[in-house]
């Protein structure tokens, strides 16, 4: 039976090979595969500067870049089950670090780097609790090459002062009252957000602002309570600062709500620090046009998403593989890739003055470097599985149809018990 | 095969007399085998692609609906029709069902009715009709994703203070109160998201009505007339009569587009709720969260929606051909 299913996958491949048009996969002894999404914008030319790297630090080792395009990795995912499925790995491949490599794990596909993590001093270079949370049943299986920030609320000064909110909102509470005034005095979106994954993310940042890390990170954990008054609370919340969000929100994705936030349309938006990349992009400015602080409640902790590297069982060039491994585990790599990128490296130690340029990046390594709280976004494949997040998903789209709060609330409970 | 080589031996033990003594059962089962041979021949790489390629996937695909292999790791145990039932008692896929039927309700009715209505048109007769089947037709020439793309912002749900696309030009005209939701729309959004799917077939259907409104003889119009019979009569009772297998054969093309549409769906909305449908639910079962029990369930569903759609026409058009003789 096994070997039936085998010959299948393997004879799907056979097909998608050819009809991309890529003959034989395997590879020569002097190569290194590396499979990512990385395939625009600064996520390519920091690839392509960490390959540059790679090439000088590794002479007659030819790097073979198997990117595949899509946002978010998508694509790049349903190409890769293929391959592994077939036992055609390639010899590492990005992944979000945390539980959505878990049903890569569970497969068997992945080998766990425990020994490489001794090795290359990792366990001192990265916080204790980033290991913790990527690590499956005490093993760790994957580095991490990167820290994007999920919980980071985007304002726009000059309509704050025109509401007469003095600040950014520390807490919940302020921020509803900002949102209120916002609404009565300007014409702006107090609010702004995008398409229903938005909400998801947006909803990420409520739970850890209402709740706290601790009871956060808590809510993730299989079979987790999620009939408590305190989350019935925070769901409040989160109903509340829905209302003063904009009517078409469902047909704008994560750059529009964002770009309203610069272009003085909207007060506020919560979404992820690649915002300030895209703030950079249309030329925006920072401390004019839009500022930053943590979401609301959420300050001092981090809540993290991660671009990571792995080693796949089975990886042809294991030994290449592992320098590749080293190249973006190193603090020399990370310092390459990440000013390109627009995000922060995951080790503690990295130079400082390579993010100097960016204000943004400046301020997030510094406060990564004072030793955060951290809480692993949900939406971003850190906390919880694919299955966990698409039931999560599917909820808050439902809600927001009906705007049952209760049926929500409920939904999200049964999709804890069920993991 | 080897029942008519069998077929073959028996006639030469049967009947050797009539068999010329010179020739051998094999050279005579060579002779006979020129009648058919090369026919299955020529057709056998096609039937072998489709037993292979579309039954048989068909076939595994059922396999793993009736399985509980909610993970590509598991083994998976036959559940019989467990999933097929626990699909109905979850929220998400009834309303997504639902989508979809008021998609294909609007999608098909639409397209029928204004491809009909510019038959009618030109069939009446007008000046530079080339010119406008072409610019009727020319959608068709565009993808589905290409049209999702105009149309998301055709159909930009923005209140009158911020309007955009179509919602623009209604204020521009002081049409405000036309602004509306479009496809956000919670219960009957669906209906405007087949407002593009019925631009881009409703030209088709036109030239389908187009053929069939020629394919009247014009004798039997003229004798309508000549009886007292008005020009909508004429229509009503001698040529639209006649158009029923147009009519069928443009309910299965549509219906069956409009039961698995996909990309059109993402192209506008992407993946949410508010526009889901089985295929986009299909895809993110498989592709996302990597149930293959689940997703081949949907798989399945979608099959039996579009079975239900064309068996009937099937059997409906092999009945007609043996009533005709043919």
């Amino acid at each position: 039976m096994r070997v039936r299913r085998r010959s299948v996958a393997a004879g799907t491949l056979g097909l998608v090979l050819l009809a991309s048009g890529c003959g034989g996969g395997g590879g020569g002894a002097d190569q290194v595969e590396v499979f990512s999404w990385w395939t625009g914008g600064g996520e390519e030319a920091g690839l392509e500067a960490l390959i540059e790297r790679f090439e000088e630090d590794n002479p007659g080792v030819e790097f073979v870049n198997a990117a595949v395009a899509g946002g978010s990795g998508t694509n790049a995912q349903a190409v890769l089950e293929g391959r592994l499925q077939s036992q055609d790995p390639p010899d590492s491949f990005q992944g979000h670090a945390g539980a959505e490599l878990q049903d890569y794990i569970e497969a068997g596909y992945l080998q766990p780097l425990d020994d490489f993590y001794d090795e290359q001093g990792l366990r001192e270079a990265l916080p204790d609790q980033l290991i913790e949370q990527i690590s499956y049943e005490g093993e760790v299986y994957s580095v991490p090459v990167n820290i994007h920030r999920s919980n980071v609320l985007w304002f726009n000064p000059s309509l704050l002062e025109e509401a007469g909110v003095e600040g950014p909102p520390e807490t919940l509470d302020e921020l509803v009252e900002a949102l209120e005034a916002v609404a009565e005095e300007t014409d702006a979106i107090p609010m702004a957000v995008g398409a229903q994954w938005t909400v998801s993310h947006l909803l990420e940042s409520v739970l850890l602002g209402s709740l706290g890390p601790d009871a956060y990170n808590g809510l993730w954990e299989p079979g987790a309570d999620w009939g408590t008054p305190e989350v019935a609370e925070a769901l409040e919340t989160f109903e509340v600062i829905l209302d003063h969000t904009q009517e078409e929100s469902a047909a704008e994705d994560w750059q529009e709500a964002s770009r309203r936030v610069a272009d003085g349309e909207a007060a506020f938006n919560i979404m992820g620090d690649w915002a300030a990349g895209y703030f950079d992009e249309v030329g925006a400015l920072p401390g004019e046009d839009y500022d930053w602080v943590a979401s609301p409640g959420t300050d001092g902790t981090y809540m993290w998403l991660s671009d990571s590297f792995t080693l796949p069982v089975g990886a042809p060039n294991e030994e290449a593989a592992l320098s590749w491994l080293e190249l973006v585990a190193g603090r020399e790599g990370q310092d390459v890739f990440n000013p390109l990128k627009g995000s922060i490296p995951a080790r503690e130690d990295a130079d400082p003055a390579h993010y100097a340029d960016s204000p943004y990046l400046e301020s997030a390594l510094a406060e990564w470097q004072a030793g955060p709280e951290l809480a692993g976004s949900f939406w971003h494949g850190v906390a919880v599985g694919n299955r966990w997040k698409n039931d999560v998903d599917t909820a808050v789209g439902l809600y927001l149809g009906d705007g049952d709060l209760e049926a929500f609330n409920d939904a999200l409970h049964e999709a804890a018990r069920s993991e | 095969m080897s029942v008519s080589e069998k077929r073959a031996g028996g006639a030469v033990g049967s009947g050797p007399g009539r068999v010329p003594a010179q020739m051998s059962p094999w050279r005579r089962a060579l002779v006979r085998s020129r009648s058919w041979l090369p026919g299955l021949l020529l057709v056998s790489p096609s039937i072998l692609l489709i037993g292979v390629f579309v039954y048989g996937m068909i076939g595994w695909n059922t396999r793993l609906a009736l399985s509980d292999r909610h993970r590509p790791v598991q083994e998976g145990e036959f559940v019989g029709l467990t999933n097929f039932v626990s699909l109905w008692q979850e929220a998400r896929w009834p309303a997504a069902v639902g989508n979809a039927v008021v998609f294909t309700v609007v999608f098909v009715g639409g397209a029928l009715l204004l491809g009909w209505f510019l038959g009618l048109l030109l069939d009446k007769g007008i000046r530079g009709e080339a010119v406008f089947r072409t610019l009727f037709l020319a959608p068709m020439a565009v993808s589905f994703i290409a049209t999702g793309v105009v149309w998301r912002w055709l159909m930009n749900p923005a209140p009158a203070e911020r309007a955009t696309g179509l919602n623009a030009l209604f204020v521009h005209l002081n049409l405000d109160f036309l602004v509306n939701d479009w496809w956000t729309a919670p219960d009957l959004g669906m209906a405007a998201m087949a407002l593009p799917a019925i631009w881009q077939l409703a030209g088709y259907v036109m030239a389908l009505f187009l053929a069939g409104f020629r394919g009247v003889p014009e004798e039997l119009r003229e004798a309508a007339r000549v009886d007292g019979c008005s020009e909508w009569g004429v229509y009503r009772h001698v040529v639209m009569p006649q158009l029923r297998p147009v009519l069928l054969s443009s309910v299965i093309i549509l219906g069956h587009m409009s039961l698995k549409v996909f990309d059109l769906i993402i192209a506008i909305a992407g993946q949410q709720i508010v526009a889901d449908v089985p295929a986009v639910y299909m895809w993110a079962m498989v592709f996302e969260v990597r149930d293959p029990a689940k997703g081949a369930t949907i798989a399945s569903y979608l099959l039996i929606a579009v079975a239900l759609f064309v068996v009937p026409y099937l059997v409906w058009s092999v009945r007609k051909e043996r009533s005709e003789g043919r």
